[in-house]
């Protein structure tokens, strides 16, 4: 028995020797593991652990705030009183601080079901937005009564407004809410909840520059998403502030005289090619586009036919009419097909074949020269000297003026324009080139488009003693208002002066056609010509029957109006052109338009103040 | 016969009064167990981003009611322990069955039993009643008994029941261990090793068996076990975040209460079978090679007390008991660091739990009592025959 239990013994002292040696070489497998873990991998696991604590928040800096040339805001950040509802403050019962809230902020019962539709998607301690842009008072009121409100909170943001609402609506544009396709851009900053971005205009133009440089916090958060604290913060770079060559002074009277029509006026320096007014009507309210409009807002802007949202003064195509016969006449001049007194015979109209071409008076001008031609506005001269210069002729110095081409003016939407040629008709239309083509072009109709800006550039290239400014709204950095920044384009100052003089007798001599257009400011006088196109062709039949008064016509139907002019006629400074779409005749309806305007700039005179009165801007690098 | 030269002639007589006994007790193995139970509770501490509440200052009171536990046992002949040891096996096997009809719905399982002041779970008792009495069924075998074919049988049966039925709740973890603990108590007492390989190979060939009987979230263990990354965010949430708690605790560690992992939550269940990776976190490989070393001198004390002692009964026990800690710690620690799947085992003394407490501290009740009692000769027959 003792044997074979110390057999027994020895067989469990060998065992439990095997034993130990196992449990040893499965501790040095543990402890190899650790080994691995926290001293091989430890830095990967390090970072994993960092990435798990750490979360990036990003911040949007404030947009940048936009002013005239005299530092008047345009677009500005106002604080945005919002109420939000943190769920797990409410002392457990999300219902009863809803219903006292709206004791004091009436909501909707579909608000109350979005609400709890959002408290429900997310984690109870995210802030769920009850509602946006409250009043002082509401948001007074609601503080007044915090105690009864458990859970409701009062947030303070930035939001977009445009103080001159429909004034300067094309000028500055609008912002809205980020896109679909804006996001596939990558900005990261595109993706935060209620970002704006500019859609129009200067908004839009420079609105990588206005939305400054993202900032990030990073804070440290829990397993479930709950912040615990900040760990650093870095405010990035707020939007750029833009200075805008716009007086708002003159903007406001521009917009109040167009407001009730539907068409574009441009305002330039006429030596900087600063645009110091530019006006597109019917208007819309930028601020509306930023709160978001109601599909019955966005049917009336989007079905009305004056098209609001179109900014006329870039993207409107218009014939010039008469206002381009000062391009005919330059064109004819240095093509030496006339001379300045050569006198042509107007009997109310011409023929050309088969076909009778009508002057604006149906009884004629007799034999005017070319002075007399441009103060009349005479059409039979025009046909006369376009049928001897030649479309070609006619198409390059228009082209010089730049006409067919963009001005390349730094906002958004602006066309070119068509000035037509042999070739382009025979490419485009796939048509021969007809004499009475040029006898069209020759008094800027047929296929002559142009826009309200070119026709500014036109006449400040006029006043500016042929100079062809690129027109600008942006203050540039280190501007200097002393040197014409225009481009020479080699027309005869003498030539260049008769037109000047066409130009003044049009408004000032006894028979001009726009007296309408007279201003006189401390002796400070303008020049201008006058415009009318038709939209529709006057048939033989209505001719004989006597023609009908423009405003016995239904409006698709009536003449544009059109009118351009600088001043002062002495000393010049400014260009402007107007164009009323469907406005019955130059005269009557532009040219009375003008006067108000340019009678305000002249009394105003803004290029002759310092530009160093801009304040607090500061144009950011790069612009 | 062993004896030894530090035991004197008298402690060889059974019948020690109960100061013979107090001062026979392994002072040293004690002091072991205290420190372990005071880390437990430093960990525990900072689990709760240091606070007492909720975890430490429970466990630290269950650690005092353990430890009347452990000398209460420890002061009780181990004649007793050897008489009684088939009626704590039936009384354990009863109050499983039991669980499984009345027991309390815990986490999907129905591993509690709620007597009213306390709640105990009949599984881990289970754990150290299958001990004793595979000890007293091997002690009273002889090595050739042992070593033949029909003596394994009945033990087997003792280990199959308490398995099956704890499989049953399911406790994997618990099965793991029972099982486990058993072969290796086979093991010890001379099974010929060609029938552990035999039992291996019948095992791999069963595994496919086996896996239609899995519940279906033991299967996603195992399957995040083999690839934790596949879910991050759902299953291997668990054992990627705890291979990032350890590892990123580095050598050093976070320091004491700085643990992001811990404090910021994103460590389930760390109070619990995860803890080890907060004391990894905030202490790093030094804290966790200490804890484990610490163990491992645990361990080794319990060797140390078999050894010693002369009764083939007393030996076995303090084996077994031993090497149940070793499992509970082997476990534990390489399954939150992705060595092995994630079947619920708890770090022993750390991992807060009342019933693991208390259990633990009755399992080294009997290890001191088999260390006070290392020199009383037990008759092959059992407890008073001789």
């Amino acid at each position: 028995m003792i044997t074979r239990d110390g057999d027994k013994g020895k067989m469990l002292t060998r065992r439990a020797m095997m034993l130990a040696g196992g449990e040893l070489f499965l501790s040095s497998v543990l402890l190899g593991r650790m080994y691995y873990l926290q001293v091989l991998e430890s830095d990967r696991y390090k970072t994993l652990a960092e990435e798990n604590r750490i979360s990036t928040r990003l911040l949007a800096p404030p947009r940048g705030l936009i002013f005239d040339r005299f530092g008047v805001a345009m677009a500005q950040n106002n604080q945005n009183f919002r109420v939000l509802v943190i769920s797990e403050q409410t002392e457990g019962n999300l219902n009863a601080t809803l219903e006292a809230l709206n004791k004091i902020l009436p909501l909707t019962e579909s608000e109350i079901q979005r609400i709890r539709k959002d408290v429900r998607r997310s984690r109870d301690f995210t802030p769920v937005t009850i509602r946006e842009n409250l009043t002082w008072e509401q948001m007074a009121a609601i503080q007044l009564n915090a105690p009864d409100l458990p859970g409701i909170i009062i947030d303070e943001g930035l939001s977009r407004f445009y103080p001159f609402n429909e004034a300067a609506a094309h000028v500055v544009g609008y912002v809205g809410a980020v896109s679909e396709e804006e996001i596939a851009s990558g900005n990261p900053l595109l993706k935060l909840p209620g970002f704006r971005v500019g859609k129009s205009g200067i908004e839009l133009e420079y609105n990588t520059a206005l939305c400054g440089k993202e900032g990030a916090q990073r804070v440290e958060v829990n397993a479930v998403g709950r912040v615990i604290r900040e760990i650093e913060r870095d405010e990035g770079v707020p939007g750029a502030v833009l200075p805008l060559t716009i007086d708002m002074r003159l903007q406001k009277v521009v917009y109040e005289k167009m407001k009730k029509e539907s068409g574009a006026a441009v305002l330039l320096d006429i030596y900087t090619g600063e645009v110091l007014a530019l006006v597109s009507t019917p208007s819309f309210d930028p601020n509306k586009f930023n709160r978001g409009l109601s599909n019955k807002e966005w049917e009336t802007i989007s079905t009305n036919k004056k098209n609001p949202l179109l900014n006329k003064a870039l993207g409107g195509l218009y014939s010039p009419g008469s206002t381009f016969k000062m391009i005919v006449a330059l064109a004819a001049l240095e093509a030496g097909v006339i001379r300045p007194d050569t006198k042509i015979f107007c009997g109310g109209h011409i023929m050309m074949g088969s076909h009778r071409f009508h002057c604006w008076k149906p009884d004629g001008h007799g034999n005017v020269d070319l002075k007399e031609a441009l103060m009349h506005s005479c059409d039979i001269y025009f046909y006369e000297v376009a049928r001897r210069t030649g479309i070609d002729k006619i198409a390059a110095m228009a082209k010089r003026f730049g006409f067919g081409m963009p001005t390349g003016i730094n906002l958004p939407g602006e066309r070119s324009g068509l000035m037509p040629t042999r070739r382009w008709k025979e490419v485009i239309l796939g048509e021969q080139w007809l004499q009475g083509d040029t006898y069209n072009a020759g008094i800027g109709q047929g296929y002559v488009l142009t826009t309200p800006i070119q026709l500014a550039v036109m006449a400040a290239a006029l006043a500016n003693d042929g100079y062809k400014v690129k027109p600008t709204i942006l203050v540039p950095k280190n501007r200097d208002t002393t040197v014409c920044l225009g481009e020479d384009l080699n027309i005869s100052k003498t030539y260049l002066q008769l037109m000047r003089e066409g130009m003044f007798n049009v408004v000032n001599a006894p028979k001009g056609t726009a007296k309408t257009a007279r201003v006189n400011v401390n002796g400070k006088l303008i020049a201008g010509k006058t415009g009318t196109t038709q939209v529709k062709r006057i048939s033989m039949k209505e001719r004989e029957e006597g023609l009908r008064r423009q405003d016995e016509l239904p409006w698709e139907e009536r003449n544009h109006a059109l009118f351009v002019a600088f001043g002062p006629t002495d000393n010049p400074r400014y260009a402007l052109s107007v164009v009323i779409e469907h406005g019955g005749g130059g005269a009557t309806t532009a040219a009375p338009i003008a006067r108000a305007i340019m009678e305000a700039v002249l009394t105003l005179d803004p290029a002759s103040e310092s530009p160093g009165t801009l304040k607090k801007n500061t144009p950011m690098e790069g612009i | 016969m062993i004896t030894s030269d530090f035991s004197p002639f008298r402690l060889r007589d059974p019948n020690l009064t109960l100061k013979e006994r107090f001062l026979n007790l392994s002072w040293c193995y004690i002091f072991l167990i205290f420190l372990v139970a005071a880390s437990g509770f430093v960990v525990l501490y900072a689990a709760a981003n240091g606070n007492w509440e909720p975890w430490a200052s429970r466990q630290f009171y269950r650690f005092w009611m353990g430890c009347a536990v452990l000398f209460v046992v420890a002061m009780i002949d181990l004649r007793f322990w050897l008489k009684y040891a088939y009626i704590f096996y039936i009384g354990a096997v009863a109050l499983l069955f039991f669980v499984e009809y009345f027991g309390h719905d815990a986490m999907g399982a129905q591993r509690w039993l709620n007597l009213g002041f306390i709640r105990i779970q009949p599984s881990e008792l289970m754990k150290i009643a299958l001990i004793l009495a595979l000890s007293r069924y091997f002690h009273g075998s002889s090595l050739q008994e042992m070593m033949s074919m029909s003596a394994i049988v009945i033990p087997s049966f003792m280990v199959l029941i308490p398995v099956a039925l704890v499989l049953k709740q399911p406790d994997l973890g618990t099965a793991v261990l029972m099982g486990a603990g058993s072969l290796t108590l086979f093991f010890l007492v001379g099974v010929q090793m060609w029938k552990f390989a035999a039992l291996g190979v019948a095992g791999l060939i069963s595994i496919p068996i086996a896996w239609r009987f899995l519940h279906d979230y033991q299967k996603e263990r195992v399957f995040t076990f083999l690839d934790p990354e596949r879910d991050p965010l759902g299953k291997g949430y668990h054992i990627l975040q705890s291979k990032i708690t350890l590892g990123s605790g580095g050598v050093f560690g976070k320091g004491f209460l700085q643990g992001t992992q811990s404090r910021l939550n994103f460590l389930p269940e760390k109070h619990t079978d995860f803890i080890f990776t907060v004391l990894a976190e905030e202490f790093g490989l030094i804290g966790s090679v200490s804890l484990l070393l610490l163990y491992l001198a645990l361990i080794f004390y319990g060797y140390v007390i078999a050894f010693r002692s002369t009764s083939f009964f007393g030996r076995l026990l303090a084996l077994g008991l031993t090497t149940n800690l070793f499992l509970y710690v082997f476990i534990n620690i390489a399954m939150v660091m992705g060595l092995l799947p994630v079947v619920g085992v708890p770090l022993p003394m750390i991992s807060y739990g009342g019933t693991v407490m208390l259990t633990l501290m009755f399992s080294f009740g009997l290890i001191e009592c088999v260390n006070v009692n290392r020199d009383v000769q037990i008759g092959r027959r059992g407890a008073y025959d001789d």
